[in-house]
Order: structure tokens, then sequence, then C-alpha cells
């Protein structure tokens, strides 16, 4: 069973220090939020912790199944397990789709000797259930998608890759309702004893369909309050203001 | 099921390929201590042009030629329209610089130092391998040139232009300097007046060449100019392929290069010029290409540009006759410190003519990648068309690429189209791709594969190779932690 211990995490950004001092445990067959208001520093705990460059590790640690990834590369999280659906995910222009994603997912699992073909097929399955075209194969990532295609990519991707410990940065944002039922459906799908899921997001819409077993609130660079999923219905009916740190 | 899937394989098989090339810049950044017999020392005047027509022992119509464009050359300004060109040393460069008396049809007779400078670029190797024909130029003069007898046979005439000067006079004049007059521009004029080796290819009537036939030049001294003139005639309803290599070591001073190719499609013939350019950084590249092209001809331009400090270049199509077709294909690549203002010109003169322009740059870091562009569709050239495609990619969060495409329609029948597309690759980007795994090796193949996916067959591997390795060292500094 994986366990993703992040502690006493410190990060800044240009000189900046927005995470300051964050405690936070997933493990496989657990489902986490992480609400807070804007601002809070939940989108900058998704970058560090898959390791963007512009952020900047001052203190503390991210361990993935007892190996330490706090000064480890961005690729190097990734094949240890580590997945961040992206908030807003960028186009790269000329890579493809296809052979970006065969590519990863001989990286993350080198054992796996599957054939192009054999992959291509298990990857046309699930495009269709996360509900992209077959033809979005052959086009450049993220190029020219919408926001919510971009979103089910990400999801595709996750899938694909079947990372062990999964971070989704506002996944729900730029999807409608059929979407969003569609994205927590794959979701819950995957979901299981071995995985473990940490859900970054500013409303409780997702939470509805996904129903976490832990929340936090991160204000101010800090876990200000864990509870259950009463603490985002309490959260949806009255802000984040009654929070203290 | 796996024809589907064939170009998926075939990517794969490129991005392995591609990962494990390591063609280091040393491998051709090399200079070897070859010192020249003769030389006309720094500067320029009627006395270094009269001086170079000697030794050469030329006809007295060229010997004229020459002086003539030096009065053009004096009297052009330098064209201040286009990227800095003051780092050009008029003054103290060397305009003639003479390797050795020796020019060769073996290379066994080629001085051993000037041999060892070649086999270390491979040129030996590849004319054995797949050319038809070879000339290999050192500094100003050709050193080697031979053609398979097959060839020969058949009437076609392959060596550097001084040789044919003497041994084929009148050919050349019908040609010399037709396309390219020396009144053209003052790099042209330049060339005119010192102009010193570059290759003579005539190819008969009916003749098909199914190899191509190459060139490779080769600048060794430091602050040299290397003003090789090049004519190729694809007589009526012949077909040849020509290749250019040039490269050269990298010193603190500046060396100039101004050629000229000329290029003559005439009737039915289809002729393509290929040329891979990697000239070291501090080299000002400054060549007029230009060809004609007769009544239902087809003219290629390949053109791969990585190195160099300034590029100024711009092949040009004269549509001459009806039907007649060029293509024109290029990529640059704007290495950091480097300017590359490059593209291409089609001027519709009959009814019936097409073009097409694929222009693709690469800008690293400060790098600054500009396509420059003419289309003329005289009156009369009815029922024309032309497509101009620009591609641009930025390698850096900071970069920026220039299109400045002009357009000159008179003729009303006439059709043409512009496409143009930016993609970025900075740090977000390259931390997505690293998010999913891949190393920075493969997303920096992937992204050089993915961009020139649909010319990929149509350039040398070489330059996949080069591009790769500098897009490579870019993302290192974009990876980095700050």
């Amino acid at each position: 069973m994986p366990e993703l211990k992040i502690k006493d995490l410190r990060a800044s950004v240009e000189d900046k220090e927005i995470l300051k001092g964050v405690n936070l445990t997933v493990r496989g067959g657990e489902m986490h939020a992480l609400m807070g208001p804007n601002g809070a520093g939940k989108s900058t705990l998704g970058n560090v912790l898959i390791g963007h460059p512009n952020y900047k590790i001052t203190g503390g640690s991210i361990v993935l199944d007892g190996i330490n990834l706090t000064d480890k590369t961005p690729e190097e999280r990734a094949r240890a397990g580590l997945f961040l659906a992206f908030q807003s995910p960028v186009a790269v222009v000329g890579v493809k789709l296809s052979t970006f994603l065969r590519t990863a997912y001989r990286q993350t699992h080198p054992e796996d000797k599957v054939t192009l073909t054999e992959f291509y097929d298990r990857m046309k399955v699930h495009m269709k259930k996360v509900g992209l075209d077959e033809s979005f194969m052959s086009r450049s990532v993220n190029d020219g998608f919408s926001g919510g295609e971009r979103k089910r990519f990400e999801i595709l991707q996750m899938v694909m890759l079947r990372p062990k410990i999964i971070v989704l940065d506002e996944i729900d944002s730029g999807l409608d309702v059929d979407a969003l039922k569609l994205v927590a459906d794959e979701i819950r799908d995957y979901y299981s004893d071995d995985v473990g899921f940490l859900i970054i997001t500013h409303y409780q819409r997702i939470l509805k369909n996904i129903e976490p077993q832990f929340v936090h609130v991160l204000k101010d660079g800090k876990i200000a309050v864990d509870g259950d999923n009463n603490l985002s219905l309490r959260i949806e009916e009255e802000g984040y203001d009654w929070i203290k740190n | 099921m796996e024809v589907e899937y064939s170009k998926d394989a075939e990517m794969e098989k490129l991005l392995e390929d591609l990962k494990n090339s390591n063609i280091k810049k040393e491998d051709w950044e090399f200079h070897d201590n070859y010192k020249p017999v003769y030389s006309t020392g720094n500067g320029l005047n009627r006395k270094v042009v009269e001086e170079i027509s000697d030794i050469k022992k030329e006809p007295d119509w060229m010997r004229r030629f020459r002086l003539k464009a030096l009065e053009i050359f004096e009297s052009k300004p330098v064209p201040t329209w286009g990227p800095d060109l003051s780092g050009i040393d008029w003054e103290n460069t060397n305009y003639y610089n003479r390797p050795d008396d020796v020019n060769s049809t073996k290379w066994e007779d080629v001085p051993d130092e000037i041999k060892d400078t070649f086999n270390k670029l491979g040129v030996p190797e590849m004319e054995q391998k797949y050319l038809a024909g070879s000339v290999a130029q050192y500094d100003s003069e050709g050193v080697y040139h031979s053609l398979k007898k097959v060839w020969e046979d058949k009437g076609v005439v392959f060596m550097d232009l001084d040789s044919a000067l003497r041994e084929h006079p009148d050919l050349v004049k019908d040609y010399f300097c037709k396309a390219v007059p020396a009144t053209d521009n003052k790099f042209a004029a330049l060339n005119g007046a010192v102009w010193s080796g570059g290759s003579f290819l005539y190819v008969p009537k009916g003749v098909q060449i199914d190899m191509p036939l190459q060139t490779y030049f080769r600048m060794n001294g430091e602050a040299t100019g290397q003003f090789e003139h090049t004519i190729v005639v694809a007589d009526e309803g012949s077909k040849v392929h020509y290749i250019e290599g040039c490269t050269a070591p990298r010193y603190d001073r500046n060396s100039l290069h101004s050629a000229i190719v000329e290029i003559y499609a005439k009737k039915n013939a289809h002729a393509r010029y290929t040329s891979v350019q990697n000239w070291s950084k501090s080299v000002y590249n400054m060549p007029t290409k230009r060809a004609w092209v007769d009544e239902n001809a087809k003219m290629e331009w390949v053109g791969g540009s990585l190195g160099s400090k300034v590029t100024m270049l711009y092949p040009s199509s004269y549509l001459r006759g009806p039907y007649a077709t060029t293509h024109n294909l290029n990529v640059s690549l704007a290495g950091p410190g480097t300017v590359k203002d490059t593209g291409a010109k089609a001027l519709h003169l009959a009814p019936h003519t097409s073009s097409r322009i694929i222009a693709k740059s690469i800008s690293i870091e400060d790098g600054k990648a500009i396509y420059r562009g003419l289309l003329r569709m005289n009156k009369g050239a009815e029922h024309s068309k032309s497509h101009v495609q620009c591609d641009a990619l930025l390698i850096n969060d900071n970069s920026t690429s220039f299109t400045y495409p002009h357009d000159e329609i008179y003729e009303p029948t006439a059709t043409f189209g512009h496409e143009a597309t930016v993609g970025r690759i900075g740090t977000d980007e390259l931390t997505y791709l690293r998010s999913r795994g891949l190393s920075e090796d493969e997303a920096s193949s992937m992204i050089v594969l993915g961009f020139l996916d649909d010319v990929m067959k149509e350039i040398p591997m070489e330059f996949a190779v080069e591009m790769n390795r500098l897009i490579k060292l870019e993302m290192g500094k974009l990876g980095a932690v700050g």
C-alpha cells in the first residue's frame, strides 16, 4: 500500500514564501480533499510536489514509499509513482499525443513490454471512457484543446500511466456537469487500495461526486483545519472566514 | 492494424536514433595548421582583384568583369534593412587564400593535412557510399573533384568553376552571372569581384542522374572570406540533385562567406538543390541563390541553416515559363547570440506557374529567427498559385520570432495563401512533459521530431541531430532549479 508523507514542507516562489510548513499523509485507499481560499497556496503545493523548477523547496520533505523525493527531478517523481493533473495543462506544439503517452508509459513502467498496438488499443478504450475522440491521438499535446478537453486528457494520462499517488489540481474547473460526472466516474473506477488521491479544489462541487474521507483546509501556507466531508459542506455554506490559523 | 500504427513505430525508431546520436560540435569546429601557399593579404582593392585574376590566368572578359563588379561593390552601401552587419571587418578580411597548387581527381594527391581534415568530416566516405560525383573546396580553391565515369560518358560536367572556366570556357560564359548579375546586391558584387572556387555542374539534355552530386566547402583560416560561385545547369528534360555542405572552425575574429549559386532548370528539367550550412559562430553568411525555371520545369530548394553568426539568405525562383514550379523548404535554427534572416522569393512571370514555400525556424535563448519572403505575381501570370507556410518554434520563456511576408500581386486570376504557426517551449512546457516521466533528452527529441515531422523525409538526419543537440543544451538550462 503506497504512502506519501509530506512533512513540514516549506516552499517559495521568487523568494516569497508560500508554503509555511505543510504536513499531510496520503495512503493507498484514501481519498483526501485539500480546500482553501484563493492564494492559500493550493496550486503551489501541487507544483512543489511534482518538482516544478520555478518553485523552490526551502524546508521539510516529500517521501513516497520510503523514497525521499524532495530533491528529485520531475521525471524521477513521476517514475516513483506520483502524478499531478495540472490546473492549466500547457500545449506542447509538435509533440504528438499518442507518442507522448507511449514514451511516458515506457518510462514509468519499463517492466511492461506491451506492444505499440496493444498499448494504443488500450488507449482507445480509455479515450472513449473519458470522452475524447480517437482523432486526438494524432494531435499535438493540448494544442487547440478546449479547457474541458485538457482536463479529460489529464484523466486519460492518469488511467494510462497508473500512478500510485494522484494529485488533482482543480480538475473540476472548466468542466460542465456531464463532463464532471464522467471524470468523477473515472476517478472512482481507478480508485482502489493501491492508490491514494489528493484532490485540490476551491469548490465543494466535485466532492459531492467523489465523497472524500478526509478534508483539509489550507490557509496562508499551512493546514488550518482537518476533518471529514462534513467540513467541506460547512465551507460551502459558510465560506472560509471562520477558519483561524 | 500494424499499418495503422506504422508511422508511430517509425517515430519511435527515430526517437531512439536521435537519443543515441552524440555528434559534438567539436567534431567540425577543429582547425588544422595548414598554411596557404599564396594569399593576397588583408583588404580589397583593384590590385588584389587583378592579382586573383592573374594567378588564375583567366580570360580577359573575366578580368574585366571582376573589375566592373568591384566598382559596383564599392558604390553600394552595406544594407541596413536587416540584421546588424557592422561586425564585418572589410579591411582586415583576407579575400583570397590559395591552399596549394594541387587540384586533383585523386584523394592521394591532396596534401595530407587537408586530406585529414576532409577525412574527419567524412567527405571521402560519403562519396564512396552514395554520390555520383564530389568536389572539395578548402578556403578559396577546389582541391579535389571526381565524377563517376558513367556520367562523364553521358556528357555531364562536374568540377570546380575555375577548372570549368579553363576546360569549358564557352559553356561557363553562357551562364556566368546571368541569373545573379553583379548589380543585384553588394554581396553579389563582392562575389563577382573576388569569386574563387565553387562548382560547375552541367547535365545535358535528357540525362537523369539518380545519385546526388556534392560539394563540400571548408573554411579553415581565421578572418578569411570564402567567395565561391556555383552554377548548376539542368538542360531540357534532365534531372539532377546537387548537395552542398559547409563548415568552418570557430575563431574570435569574424569571417565572411558570400557565395553565389545560380541554377538553370531548362524546359521539363527537374533540379534539386540541398544545402546544410553549419558555419561556426564567427561567420557572416551572406549568399545569393537564384534559379531560373523554364517551361514545365521543376525547381526544389532544400536548405538547412544551422550555424553562422548572421545569415541572410532568400533563395529565389524566377518562374519564367508556363507550368514552371518551385518548392522551397528552409529550416533555420537561430542559436544563442545568432541571427537568421532567411526566407524565399518566388516570382511568377508566366501563366500556370506554382510555388510552395515552407519555412520553419527555431529560436533559442536570444537567437533571432526572421522570415522574410517575397511573392510576386506579374500581370499575365494567369492561374498561377502560391502557398506559403511559416512555422516558428521558440525554445525559451522569452525568445521571439518575426515574419515579414511581402506580396506583390498584379494578376487577378492568381491565387495565394499564407499560413503561420508559433509554438513555444519554455519551463512550463518542459516541466509538463517531464512530470509524466520523460527525461530532458526525450522531451527535446520529441519536440524536434514533432516540429520537423512534415519535412523529416526531405532533410538530412544530420540536421535533426544537431538541432537536437542545441535544444538539449537549452533544456538543461530551462529545467534547472532557479
